[in-house]
């Protein structure tokens, strides 16, 4: 047995054989033809089908992962029609009598090197999709079919890494899970393979593929990450528990659906669940949060190959709050910089990023993108019970260009005549120790607060998150951290205000009944921590 | 043909999506239009790749030429176009 460690994506276990993803050689050889006219006739034939391929990939994302992740498909079809790029391989052909393969792949380097060589970082990563594109119409000239799962059963799909293409491509009640030597937690593979449900492990390493053949055995825990090769019984047998495990856990917490988040002596508290994209919905609903405590905006940004538009943000939001259907649905303005860095921002590397350039500090600086979030978020208030929070505040000062922007917004939809919700609750969050200890100043000028305790830990106790040297020394528990918390609830409450926990402590049960003496009002957890906590509340007794 | 410049407003500038756009909106007219970023050669209207490699930013400006049947509406169509998205 061999044990590779990568980086879970997905929480769930998967036992099952291996599957090698191959792809096609795109090594192409330089042959003279002779008749022209059939090499050009062979490319016309080979772009229909590829960009038939590429449709059908397009409604395929759309379906399973949503049309911000699914544009860049879109945008591959427009790339494989542009005249440019098709005149480039008919003059090649003609001028050169070469093979169609050939003209395509030199085609294909020219346009690569042509964005590769801009200053842009999101326009140097274009040169990727160029390639992508001229790969796909090599493989339909040589008549290739793309490069799948074998065989009928379930297999763990295992490659050295996934284009976006190619992971919406694959079968999805053929795949038991992803394992791939290379790729981060933020890459496509990861997003999707959140997004689709599947276990992945990403990350592994390229030992992991040396050895490996189709139908070697292979178990694949998503909780810890790690990836074992032909597992002995032990294992085997271990992991058939976990899976047993996770089953009977789920099928216990089934029975709380429906029931109230109270404890044995009549206190009430809000469950809600955070969420990263439109597709969590179902897992919320699943798990019958009373709402959405975290709605993080930050992955419409991250899953989008651009800036997303007003429009696409609108549309996200507002599905959202309708299949929420009136539930409370909390969505934090954009929180990028620190551990999440996006291209195409074109942020400056920074030697000390959590104390950095970051989320409301972005916003605050650069007012056209906060604009453009707040209009789709306001425009999308008319479809629910929506609130608004900003991450990262420190002082009254922010807090006050926030709502000055929040207004703005509200007076130009009123010109435009869009309809929203006026009275749209505005929160922050309690994330900085300032906020914390000016709480009784920033509390009268918003309608919540909500508590990030991973990164009011990382400030408290100066233990960058990022670092894992440091674990020794963060104590989540520290009693500073827990006096913050405290005193914001106070000067919350003091000030009309109501006070709820999103970051990680929240799904703490040993935690639970301090929160609850400290009289928070609402704690938001991953949607499978919303039943183990109702459990825990429903057992404490508080007076 | 009618002749125009535009500077960009948007601070991303002439990204993937806005191009792709642009170029379905003018592939719609029978005018040929040629698109000019200050020191480099004119770029096809209709040549997506091409325009994306013109890497034209915010505060950049672009001269337009159109030259055709229809450019009186086409022109309008593009200028349009760029107030509201670009």
């Amino acid at each position: 047995m061999n044990v590779f460690h990568g980086k879970g994506v997905y929480g769930a276990v998967a036992i099952g054989r291996a599957s090698v993803f191959s792809r096609q050689s795109t090594e192409v050889r330089r042959i003279r033809i002779t008749d022209p006219a059939y090499e050009l006739s062979r490319i016309e034939s080979a772009k229909a089908q590829a960009l038939e391929e590429l449709s059908a990939i397009h409604e395929k994302a759309l379906r399973e992962v949503g049309e911000a992740n699914a544009e860049i498909f879109g945008i591959h079809m427009m790339m494989l029609e542009d005249d440019d790029y098709n005149d480039s391989i008919r003059s090649i052909i003609e001028t050169q009598s070469v093979n169609a393969e050939y003209a395509v792949a030199v085609t294909s380097d020219n346009f690569a090197e042509m964005f590769a060589a801009m200053e842009d970082a999101y326009m140097q990563a274009r040169a990727a999709d160029v390639r992508d594109i001229s790969n796909r119409l090599i493989a339909c000239l040589t008549g290739g079919t793309e490069a799948a799962a074998q065989g009928t059963d379930k297999r763990i799909v295992c490659a050295d890494d996934l284009a976006p293409s190619e992971t919406v491509s694959l079968d999805k009640e053929r795949v038991l899970a992803f394992v791939t030597a290379a790729g981060s937690a933020n890459s496509h593979t990861a997003i999707l393979a959140r997004n689709m449900n599947i276990p992945a492990v990403i990350g592994v390493g390229q030992a992991f593929l040396e050895q490996l053949s189709d139908g070697v055995l292979l178990i694949v825990d998503g909780h810890t990450g790690d990836v074992y090769v032909d597992p002995d019984e032990e294992t085997q047998q271990r992991m058939e528990q976990k899976m047993a495990e996770d089953a009977r856990k789920k099928q216990l917490l089934q029975e709380l659906r429906g029931k109230d988040n109270v404890t044995l002596d009549g206190r009430h508290i809000h469950i809600f669940a955070n969420i990263s994209g439109v597709d969590s919905i179902g897992a919320v609903l699943a798990n019958d949060a009373g709402g959405i405590g975290l709605f993080r905006s930050e992955f419409l940004y991250l899953e989008s190959e651009d800036y997303p538009t007003e429009e696409e943000q609108f549309t996200a939001y507002r599905k959202v709050l309708e299949r929420m259907a009136g539930r409370k649905v909390i969505v934090r303005t954009l929180d990028i910089g620190a551990d999440k860095q996006i291209g195409y921002f074109g942020l400056d590397k920074e030697d000390n990023p959590a104390l950095g350039f970051r989320a409301i500090r972005i916003c605050l600086t650069r007012p056209e993108l906060f604009r453009t979030q707040l209009r789709a978020l306001y425009r999308a208030s008319a479809y629910g019970d929506l609130g608004i929070m900003f991450p990262m505040i420190t002082s009254e000062s922010e807090v006050q260009q926030c709502l000055a922007m929040c207004k703005q917004v509200q007076n130009e939809l009123q010109a435009d005549g869009l309809p929203f919700d006026p009275d749209t609750e505005l929160g922050i969050m309690i994330e900085t120790p300032a906020a914390a200890v000016i709480s009784d100043r920033l509390a009268p000028l918003v309608d919540f607060f909500s508590v990030g305790t991973n990164d009011l830990t990382q400030y408290t106790l100066a233990c960058d998150r990022q670092n894992p040297r440091l674990e020794p020394f963060v104590d989540t528990h520290h009693e500073a951290i827990l006096r913050l918390i405290e005193m914001a609830a106070q000067n919350a409450h003091k000030n009309g205000a109501w006070i709820g926990i999103c970051g990680e402590l929240a799904a703490d049960v040993t935690l639970t009944e301090t929160f609850l003496r400290m009289g928070i009002d609402e704690l938001s957890v991953s949607p499978p921590f919303v039943l183990p906590l109702r459990e825990q509340v429903r057992s404490l007794r508080i007076e | 043909m009618k002749t125009f410049t535009y500077t960009i407003q948007d601070e991303i500038g002439i990204h993937a999506r806005p191009a792709g756009n642009l170029v379905k909106l003018i592939k719609g007219f029978e005018s040929a239009v040629t698109i000019e970023k200050e020191g480099k050669p004119p770029v096809s209207g209709t040549a997506l790749m091409k325009l994306m490699g013109l890497g034209v930013k915010c505060g950049d400006t672009v001269k337009f030429s159109v030259d055709g049947a229809d450019e009186e509406a086409a022109a309008a169509a593009i200028v349009d176009f760029m107030q509201a998205n670009l």
